[in-house]
């Protein structure tokens, strides 16, 4: 599936708009296949943390097959269409460690992130993902606005 | 057969984090930017996965289990609170400051980028601080997640 081809599928789109759409609609679709077949929730922070800090009952198989998938898909996007997915950083190695930090903490403190909650939990309408995603967003967006207008860049 | 399984959604998940450019943090923080030059564009990730995975989600309530396990694993916990809204908070500032959630930075570590490394690991000390938090307060069972 190539984004010029499907010109006619969705013209009002551009590029860049259809390729977030299509890429949404993969990982929407991953999300569903997963729980029909697996029962479980796609959620990142979860399997990947429980790999480290929950090593019992024989999980940690599926757990690493997800997170390797992870990277595969990134690998074969490259592959197909080496102008897609390209990483453009914006913080400084000290910004990415306090990110990090948060992010890691932040996430297992609330039992989910984007995948979890954003996904999965707003299609399950469960009000403990609703209310995480809004205020997630909503924190994300304040910090970088007081992080780009304060001329701070970690 | 689930590993396997696991492997596939996984693989299709962070195809579609690549495809969609949410891999990019140049691009998460120009749609987070909603007070400067917005960019709408990772809006439509979002609106694509919910259209299917909304759809998808409330289908399987009908079913009594999954394809190939005996149950549905659902979160147990169903109360809105203080964990809740100050973990979305923090993660959400880690968000703003690099433009990474778990799953793109996993996915993005196939670059071999080094920082991208460095964000993983440090998450991954995140997590583990926080289930050192968690059990030092001795209610594993009542705070810790289960993926």
């Amino acid at each position: 599936m190539t984004v010029g081809k499907c010109r006619r599928c969705v013209p009002m789109l551009d590029t860049g708009l259809r390729a977030a759409l299509y890429g949404g609609l993969m990982i929407g679709a991953a999300a569903a296949l997963f729980y029909w077949l697996n029962g479980r929730i796609a959620g990142v922070s979860g399997i990947f943390g429980d790999l480290f800090l929950d090593r019992k009952n024989g999980h940690s198989p599926w757990r690493l097959a997800f997170v390797g998938g992870l990277l595969l898909g990134y690998l074969l996007v490259r592959a197909a269409r080496p102008e897609l997915g390209q990483i453009h950083l914006q913080a400084s190695p000290v910004g990415m460690v306090i990110a990090g930090l948060l992010v890691g903490y932040g996430t297992r403190m609330s039992c989910g992130c984007t995948s979890g909650h954003g996904i999965c939990g707003v299609a399950r309408i469960s009000p403990r993902s609703l209310a995480a995603t809004g205020i997630f967003m909503l924190s994300a967006m304040i910090t970088l606005a007081v992080v780009r207008h304060s001329g701070w860049w970690p | 057969m689930r590993p396997l399984v696991a492997l596939g959604c996984g693989t299709l998940f962070g195809a579609g984090l690549t495809y969609a450019g949410m891999t990019d943090p140049a691009r998460v923080l120009g749609f987070l930017d909603v007070f400067g030059d917005w960019d709408p564009a990772l809006a439509l990730v979002m609106a694509g996965a919910l259209l299917v995975s909304l759809p998808a989600f409330q289908w399987a309530r009908r079913h009594p289990r999954p394809l190939l396990d005996i149950q549905f694993f659902l979160p147990e916990r169903f109360r809105i609170d203080a964990d809740l809204v100050l973990g979305a908070g923090l993660f959400g500032i880690g968000w703003g400051i690099a433009g990474l959630c778990p799953g793109p930075a996993l996915a993005g570590l196939a670059s071999g980028m080094p920082e991208l490394l460095l964000f993983v690991a440090a998450m991954a000390t995140g997590m583990s601080l926080r289930s050192w938090r968690v059990r030092q307060r001795a209610r594993a069972g009542e705070f810790e997640c289960k993926s």
